[in-house]
């Protein structure tokens, strides 16, 4: 869809998957090393970290930050961090946060301006984004990340904010061994298992009790990276322990998106599901905001008290508040049920339209930050349903 | 609907192009003149103040318009697309930003990003009868194509104007409808939804200018602006003299805060306004139309 | 009176009369005058009796409403092929508004008191005009409701 020239992910995890894979097992130190090996590049590594009772991207300083024995219990309306295995690493699927914030933040100057005598001045900051690698991005988010290339650079404009956090950003990625209640990536084709686009792929394996990480490289970066950590050969034993893991990792999820959702969807646009739907939304936009791919935004205009400066502030919207399509006069989408369907459909169907995807990755982040517990697949699965009841 | 006679209307509208460096970011422009047009509406005359290049638009695109520190508004430019000197917008003042506007003062300063959006395909056009619809402030956006086509009147065949305001007071650019309608090759056509005995008009709903024609019922190409009812409705009276919904096209309004598609404000099912319209050939969003809140 | 041959040749041009069957067309050609009204001639008065209807060939006419002290308010305008009056249909059979010719206009003028006589007497014929009569109806009052909503005005303030 997009092209990424510049960025080794895409092409080389293309060609990576033709054979030419690099592989190795690590153990724990073999992380620290990874690390250390990415400071050492100048990266500042960003990965997963316990803050709030909650998995969430975190600055990593050394493998010994990474929330080691921790799992996490999610469902509807539901999010617990608990105890689990003591000796796994990567046992916690995603959190509220997803690497969104990273490359597209919350907040971001777009300029200021300042009076002058003959009208006024623009000028545009300058953006000091650090050179990130992103630690431990499981496969939802990698698409997620891909979904995000294609909004921001891959149509006729170029959002040169993203470009910049963008360009460079090296990719850890950890191939999930474990689903939560929330989890519904195989049925979106994203998960457990990485297809491309990551510089390094960890899997956690198991064996006569011991932890240890098969790891792929995925671009030419990579290589030498990986060459330099403390390893040994990846054997066949330890390749197919990472491929059972992943596949019960699969088998385990008990959501699933129904099939031809776009279809479904967009033949749907009238189905008086969505009034129910609507009435047990609050609106209150946490879906939009947990999402790893939702992209909207608003602007925000200020001045100083004396008017010498101003600033344009482009900050995170999302299509549940009424302001959102607002034209004079009033909102295009005043219920409830319109602005849930505009979320939903977007998602899952005219995002096809606009971008040759689907925006939905399948994280389950939007089930289970819900506070009223809405589930995308149910809902869509509700609709089907009521075609079959016609 | 029968549309078999009808020759192809040509290729879709192509799609939005920049060429600009970043497109949030405004260029400044000195306020040329301030034309108070009605009670309510005004016209801002612009020229580039950071000594670039004039802005160079298609009739039927949009620019956003920046009143320091209050705000961002998308405005469609009103001005003759052949000449670049000047760009102009036509607006009501009716929120915050279009009030700041109306009272910027001669030489003082707005940033202005654009243009952007599809346009008003004319060119397809040539060799076949051209209907203009326009709804109160709606005439605004379709000037520029107004103007194309009269300044190539030879390439075209019939061209009538179709104008439905709200009162005589109401009526846009008065002097130039009075000055086409004086020409022998343009038929105008003009009514308001109220008068009293001074007006020596047309009294009625737009739609039932249509019915007087002008036009050839398949080969012509018709070119919609003003509220989205009168616009849904034209469509109707078009459809019912036998014009395909592929000779059809409408400019839509919606919500904008980025015009580059990246703020998902403008979304009206697949499309983004924005970049994929303003501007769209009716068959392109038909389905669109009849549902609510979309 | 003017020779019926000329009339039912304009009557046949008028739009209204599209669908009509020729013997229709002669049975109503016995209602049918010509009419002409200088521009500024107010040929209809409110409350008079609802005697003709007219078919407008050409010119325009405003119908008005006279209101003590103000410019007369204009309802509507019609014109060419224009169908102008049903209150001859309406008991009790007055004008409810003044027709003012604003324009040189030609009209086919049809006498209601024969009209209402024929289509009483010839229900198939009664029939038909009031399959053509009831759409003009239905379209005119289409219009003046979408002028009551009045759709260019800047939109309210919205409420907060």
């Amino acid at each position: 869809m997009v092209s990424r020239k510049g960025k080794t992910n895409g092409d080389a995890a293309a060609a990576a998957g033709a054979g030419t894979m690099e592989r190795a097992v690590i153990d724990r130190d073999g992380l620290d090393a990874l690390i250390a090996a990415l400071q050492d590049d100048g990266y500042q590594v960003t990965g997963p970290a316990v803050r709030d009772g909650a998995i969430v991207p975190g600055r990593l300083a050394t493998g010994a930050d990474l929330p080691m024995g921790w799992t996490d219990s999610q469902s509807g309306g539901h999010y617990r961090l608990e105890q689990g295995d003591p000796d796994r690493m990567f046992d916690y699927v995603v959190g509220p946060q997803s690497w969104k914030a990273s490359l597209y933040p919350a907040e971001q100057l777009l300029f200021t301006a300042r009076r002058g005598e003959h009208g006024f001045t623009v000028d545009e900051p300058r953006i000091d984004a650090p050179r990130l690698a992103f630690f431990g991005v499981r496969p939802c988010d990698l698409a997620a990340i891909r979904t995000l290339d294609t909004v921001f650079e891959g149509g006729p404009f170029t959002d040169t904010r993203y470009q910049v956090r963008r360009e460079g950003v090296f990719i850890v990625a950890v191939n999930c061994a474990r689903s939560a209640d929330t989890c519904f990536c195989a049925s979106m084709g994203t998960g457990p298992k990485a297809a491309g686009g990551y510089d390094l792929a960890l899997t956690e394996i198991t064996a006569e009790g011991r932890t240890r990480f098969l790891i792929e490289a995925g671009s030419e970066r990579a290589r030498p990276i990986l060459a330099n950590l403390p390893q040994q050969p990846a054997g066949a034993k330890d390749v197919e322990a990472a491929e059972t893991a992943v596949a019960k990792a699969a088998k385990a999820q008990t959501r699933a998106m129904v099939p031809e959702v776009e279809a479904l969807l967009k033949r749907n646009l009238e189905s008086p599901h969505w009034d129910q739907v609507g009435k047990r939304c609050l609106n209150c936009s946490n879906c939009t905001l947990v999402c790893p791919t939702c992209f909207c935004s608003t602007v925000e205009d200020r001045t100083s008290l004396d008017g010498h400066e101003a600033e344009r502030r482009r900050r995170w919207d999302s299509c549940f508040t009424m302001d959102f399509s607002y034209v004079h006069g009033g909102s295009i989408r005043r219920e409830s049920s319109s602005r849930y369907r505009q979320w939903m459909t977007h998602k899952l169907a005219t995002w096809h339209d606009q971008f040759g995807m689907s925006g939905c990755v399948g994280c389950g982040r939007c089930i289970a930050w819900c506070p009223v517990g809405i589930d995308i697949t149910e809902e869509a699965r509700a609709i089907a349903d009521s075609e079959g009841r016609k | 609907m029968d549309t078999s006679l009808a020759a192809d209307p040509g290729p879709e509208i192509p799609p939005a192009r920049w060429s600009g460096v970043d497109p949030m970011m405004p260029r400044p422009f000195t306020v040329k003149r301030v034309r108070k047009e009605l009670a309510d509406t005004f016209t801002l005359e612009l020229e580039p103040a950071d000594g670039g290049g004039p802005i160079r638009f298609q009739p039927g695109q949009f620019n956003m318009l920046y009143a320091y520190g209050v705000g961002e508004v998308p405005i469609s430019i009103s001005s003759d697309p052949d000449d670049p000197s000047v760009v102009a917008h036509t607006t009501r003042f009716v929120g915050s930003v279009t009030e700041a506007l109306v009272h910027t003062r001669i030489g003082s300063l707005i940033g202005v990003r654009g243009p952007f959006g599809t346009h008003w395909p004319v060119e397809i056009a040539q060799g076949e009868d051209v209907a203009f619809i326009a709804g109160g402030i709606g005439l605004a956006p379709l000037r520029p194509a107004i103007y194309r086509v009269l300044s190539e009147r030879q390439k075209y065949g019939n061209v009538v104007i179709f104008y439905g305001a709200r009162t005589p007071e109401d009526l846009l650019f008065r002097k130039e409808l009075q000055s086409w309608r004086s020409r022998f090759d343009i038929n105008v056509h003009v009514t308001v939804d109220r008068a009293t005995g001074r007006w020596n008009g047309r009294v009625g709903f737009v739609t039932q200018l249509i019915r007087g024609g002008g036009f050839d019922r398949h080969s012509s190409v018709a070119f919609i602006c003003g509220p989205e009812l009168m616009m849904r409705y034209s469509i109707q009276k078009l459809q019912e003299h036998g014009l395909g919904n592929d000779r059809i096209f409408i400019s839509m309004e919606r919500n904008m805060k980025c015009a580059v598609g990246f703020c998902g404000h403008c979304q009206l099912g697949s499309q983004f306004v924005c970049k994929d319209g303003p501007v769209y050939r009716f068959d392109n969003i038909e389905d669109y139309f009849s549902i609510w809140e979309l | 009176m003017v020779k019926v041959e000329g009339l039912e040749t304009l009557m046949e041009e008028h739009p209204f009369f599209e669908g009509f069957n020729q013997e229709a067309l002669d049975l109503l050609a016995g209602c049918a005058t010509n009419a002409k009204f200088d521009a500024g001639t107010v040929f209809i008065r409110e409350g008079d009796k609802a005697d003709m209807f007219y078919l407008i060939r050409h010119g325009t006419v405003a119908q008005e409403i006279r209101v003590p002290g103000r410019d007369p308010l204009v309802v509507e305008t019609l014109s060419e092929g224009d169908l102008l009056g049903w209150s001859w249909i309406v008991p009790p059979y007055r004008w409810t508004f003044d027709c003012r010719a604003v324009e040189l206009v030609r009209a086919l003028g049809m006498d209601a008191a024969c009209l209402r006589a024929k289509c009483e007497q010839d229900h198939s014929l009664g029939y038909l005009f009031y399959q053509h009569m009831v759409p003009i109806i239905a379209r005119r009052l289409w219009a003046v409701r979408m002028r009551l909503l009045d759709i260019y005005a800047p939109a309210p303030k919205p409420k907060l």
